[in-house]
């Protein structure tokens, strides 16, 4: 007998980015989450979803529906913008991550921005090192240590280890962008939070760094906010889709993509959004 | 027709474009003209006894500005020890957390005014403040009203330059759970740091030809000083009292001490220039 | 430097489904085959097990077919290994049920006595050879072979109507075997059909890997793209 005849029954197909198991614990819960500037209306209008962990989570939709300052919420960003408000529910390991110290929330949850950031005055090493650093870690031992290993999480110390003395910004775009990634993964959090981390980059660099979330998922939990909603079906395992402030569907991205549930997301998907 | 119309363009271009050159030319070139002077009347003095020599009584040749130049260096460097922190902390202050509102409105609007007093009126403050309490002149009065002159200079240029620091800095700081206060000193100061030591650099410059405040709060000495709580020499103080002399030898060294002047501010200016201009392979 | 793309582990993912799928399909055939030869009825069940298995793999290969495009926006190769999926998943399930067929028209015949099968075992012999040559060329992009394919339908054509004309003979001599006879051309007829198939699955290969569709003879008119790798 044809020997391709011994193997089990064939197993149902599961994308590489897809989630495994369905009954994956909660990394971070929002609920209800409400949030606005000075002196505006609310921009975001009671939001609620739970993120899974060791899971790439999207979050897409048009301009100003909200999605980049629901993210922004999730570590207490929006602090930084004078006139802010939040309130609402962000459930992080039973406490609201609104109640606690922003500064401990954010070793938690990190954040990788839209544009490239490194500090300027510093080098390579001393970047991704920059957050255990100014926390008070001396050890130059377990410095080299973690700064190795955080880049080659973000895919990065091939091109760089021996460079690590040079500037930051002496990097290309998206090799600053992975410097980034590895900065924030150098303090270890919980969850990776990430601002349109590729609209600054050019489609090879984009891809590299796609590429890397899905290996560094099962790590940790990354959440992306994206306008390219076909990065966000090339990632992803579940994909939110936000509308003037309200969550309009979440579901797995497989799913999103196929057969949407909402007629609004299949307007936005389809690109008939006017 | 086109062609004419283009041909007019062209010359009322050539105009405009030689007009504001000379002008450029007009602008450097006084700068030129006064070095120049000042070189030539004072070069023929200058000498290692000039320098390093005490002044002598009207008469005898060899005087020297030696307790001048180290007065200045002394009563500056005070001023700068005094006013620097002052300036730049103050700046921080504005730039980090005083964005808005009206205490940092009001400090800011302070700062400015403080830049155009004349530096006559903050050498009287200082007499006030300090000599009349005192009863005696002093190199210590001298610093004070320098430094008064330099923190509204600090202050203002820490702030833009904090300011110039692109937010996503500070962002990518906060993000990595660091305390608002070390993501100030430890990475927003540093990356402006070039430029505000530019600046402060700038400021000490700028005060070290300060001579108005300086007539009647350092006072002036002939000797070397007794300490900085005593009367001290300064350069741009030895230029007036040599200038006004009615001696021709004090004259000359008058000139020679404002050539000495001129070369320091000189020398400070395009070292900060040099020093702020970025270095290759750092984006800036 | 060409990067590692998660996705090219579930376009592995897919290569792998279709080729069990067509695994499966020349087990039915054989089997089916096995039936008639060897009279043996119990081999029914093992075909109709399969071909349970070669549906469910029709609606899964469609499935992931359709989830590929949506989520990865395929280009290019990656765009044309998919669609040529699309269509091989198609012929394979036909000809799972031209096995069935075989299998269900041979319970019949061996209630009958037994008539001389002529040119059936060589028709099997081409078209399983065909169908595992399709579905080689396209496990590993082989234009070459998948050429070759082609061209053997000829030679089934022409074993198809052998047959057919001797089994006509031998029904106008002898009307006893009238019954025999058209069961043994129902059984050619679904051997040709399945040499049929293992041809589009060759010329899916060629579009697949060239970019050009040779189909109905349209060989000599588009260029062709820069090759594919499978």
């Amino acid at each position: 007998m044809n020997p391709i005849m011994e193997t089990s029954p064939a197993k149902p197909f599961v994308p590489s980015a897809a989630p495994a198991a369905k009954d994956r614990a909660v990394a971070l819960s929002v609920r209800g989450l409400r949030a606005g500037y000075a002196g505006g209306a609310n921009v975001l209008k009671g939001v609620s979803l739970d993120f899974r962990e060791n899971e790439v989570t999207a979050i897409i939709g048009p301009s100003g529906c909200g999605k980049s300052t629901l993210i922004r919420c999730l570590n207490r960003m929006h602090e930084a913008i004078p006139g802010a408000t939040c309130d609402g529910e962000i459930l992080l390991g039973g406490r609201n991550a609104l109640e606690i110290d922003p500064v401990l929330l954010r070793r938690e949850v990190g954040m990788v921005f839209q544009r490239p950031n490194p500090f300027p005055t510093m080098s390579v090493f001393q970047n991704v090192a920059a957050g255990l650093v100014l926390n008070g870690e001396r050890d130059r031992a377990k410095l080299a240590e973690v700064v190795e290993k955080s880049l080659r999480r973000a895919a990065l110390w091939d091109e760089v280890k021996d460079k690590l003395d040079g500037p930051g910004v002496g990097l290309s775009g998206g090799q600053q962008q992975r410097l980034c990634i590895a900065r924030a993964l150098a303090v270890e959090p919980r969850i990776l939070l990430m601002d349109e981390p590729c609209s600054a980059l050019d489609p090879i660099a984009t891809a590299r760094i796609e590429e890397l979330l899905v290996q560094i998922k099962d790590q940790l939990t990354v959440v992306i906010v994206t306008h390219n909603m076909q990065q966000a079906a090339r990632v992803s395992a579940r994909t939110a889709f936000m509308l003037m402030g309200e969550l309009v569907e979440f579901g797995e991205t497989q799913q999103m993509f196929t057969k949407p549930s909402d007629k609004r997301t299949e307007d936005y998907i389809t690109g008939r959004f006017g | 027709m086109n062609g004419a119309i283009y041909a007019r363009r062209r010359r009322v271009n050539a105009a405009m474009l030689t007009l504001t050159a000379a002008c450029a030319v007009l602008s450097a070139s006084v700068l030129l003209a006064i070095l120049g002077y000042i070189a030539w009347k004072g070069a023929s003095s200058l000498s290692w006894a000039f320098l390093t020599n005490l002044p002598k009584p009207v008469g005898e040749a060899g005087g020297g500005i030696a307790n001048a130049i180290v007065g200045s260096a002394k009563v500056v460097g005070l001023a700068g020890l005094i006013g620097i922190p002052v300036g730049v902390a103050s700046g921080v202050y504005l730039a980090e957390y005083g964005r808005r509102g009206r205490f940092a409105f009001c400090v800011r609007y302070a700062a400015d005014v403080m830049n155009g007093v004349p530096s006559i009126v903050i050498g009287l403050f200082a007499y006030a403040l300090i000599v009349m309490p005192m009863k005696r002149f002093s190199a210590l009065s001298g610093s004070v009203a320098l430094a008064l002159i330099m923190i509204p200079i600090v202050l203002r240029n820490t702030e833009e330059f904090l300011r110039l620091v692109p937010g996503t800095i500070r962002e990518a700081a906060l993000a990595l759970g660091v305390p608002r206060w070390k993501v100030v000193l430890f990475v927003m100061v540093p990356t402006a740091g070039r430029g505000i030591l530019t600046a402060a650099l700038l400021a000490l410059a700028r005060v070290a030809g300060e001579t108005a405040p300086l007539i009647f709060t350092a006072f002036g000495n002939r000797f070397w000083d007794d300490g900085m709580l005593n009367p001290i020499a300064t350069l741009p103080h030895a230029i007036y009292n040599y200038a006004i002399s009615p001696y021709e030898d004090w004259h000359r060294q008058a000139w020679a001490a404002a050539l000495i002047l001129m070369l320091f501010v000189l020398a400070i200016n395009v070292a900060a220039r040099l020093w702020l201009r970025p270095s290759a392979g750092a984006a800036h | 430097m060409t990067m590692k793309r998660h996705f090219d582990a579930d376009l592995e993912d897919l290569r792998a489904r279709l080729l069990r799928m067509g695994s499966l399909c020349e087990e039915m055939i054989h089997y089916a085959v096995k039936l008639v030869v060897e009279r043996d009825e119990s081999h029914l069940t093992a075909v109709e097990d399969w071909e349970r298995q070669v549906n469910r793999l029709h609606i899964e290969i469609d499935d992931v077919c359709l989830t590929l495009i949506a989520l990865h926006q395929p280009a290019a190769g990656d765009l044309r290994l998919i669609a040529a999926a699309i269509k091989i998943n198609s012929d394979l399930e036909r000809v799972g049920d031209q096995a069935v067929n075989i299998a269900e028209t041979g319970v019949y015949l061996i209630k009958e006595p037994r008539i001389k099968l002529g040119d059936i075992p060589r028709m099997v012999e081409v078209a399983v050879g065909m169908l595992k040559d399709s579905l080689d060329a396209f496990s590993r992009g082989d234009v070459d072979l998948a050429r070759d394919v082609i061209r053997r339908d000829d030679e089934e054509d022409h074993l198809k109507s052998q047959t057919f004309n001797e089994l006509v003979h031998l029904m106008q001599r002898d009307a006893s075997a009238i019954q025999r006879g058209m069961d043994v051309i129902l059984i050619a007829r679904n051997l040709e059909r399945i040499a049929d198939h293992a041809t589009n699955i060759a010329e899916d290969v060629i579009f697949m890997v060239l970019g050009k569709d040779i189909r109905h003879g349209a060989e000599h008119r588009e260029p062709e793209g820069p090759p594919a790798t499978a």
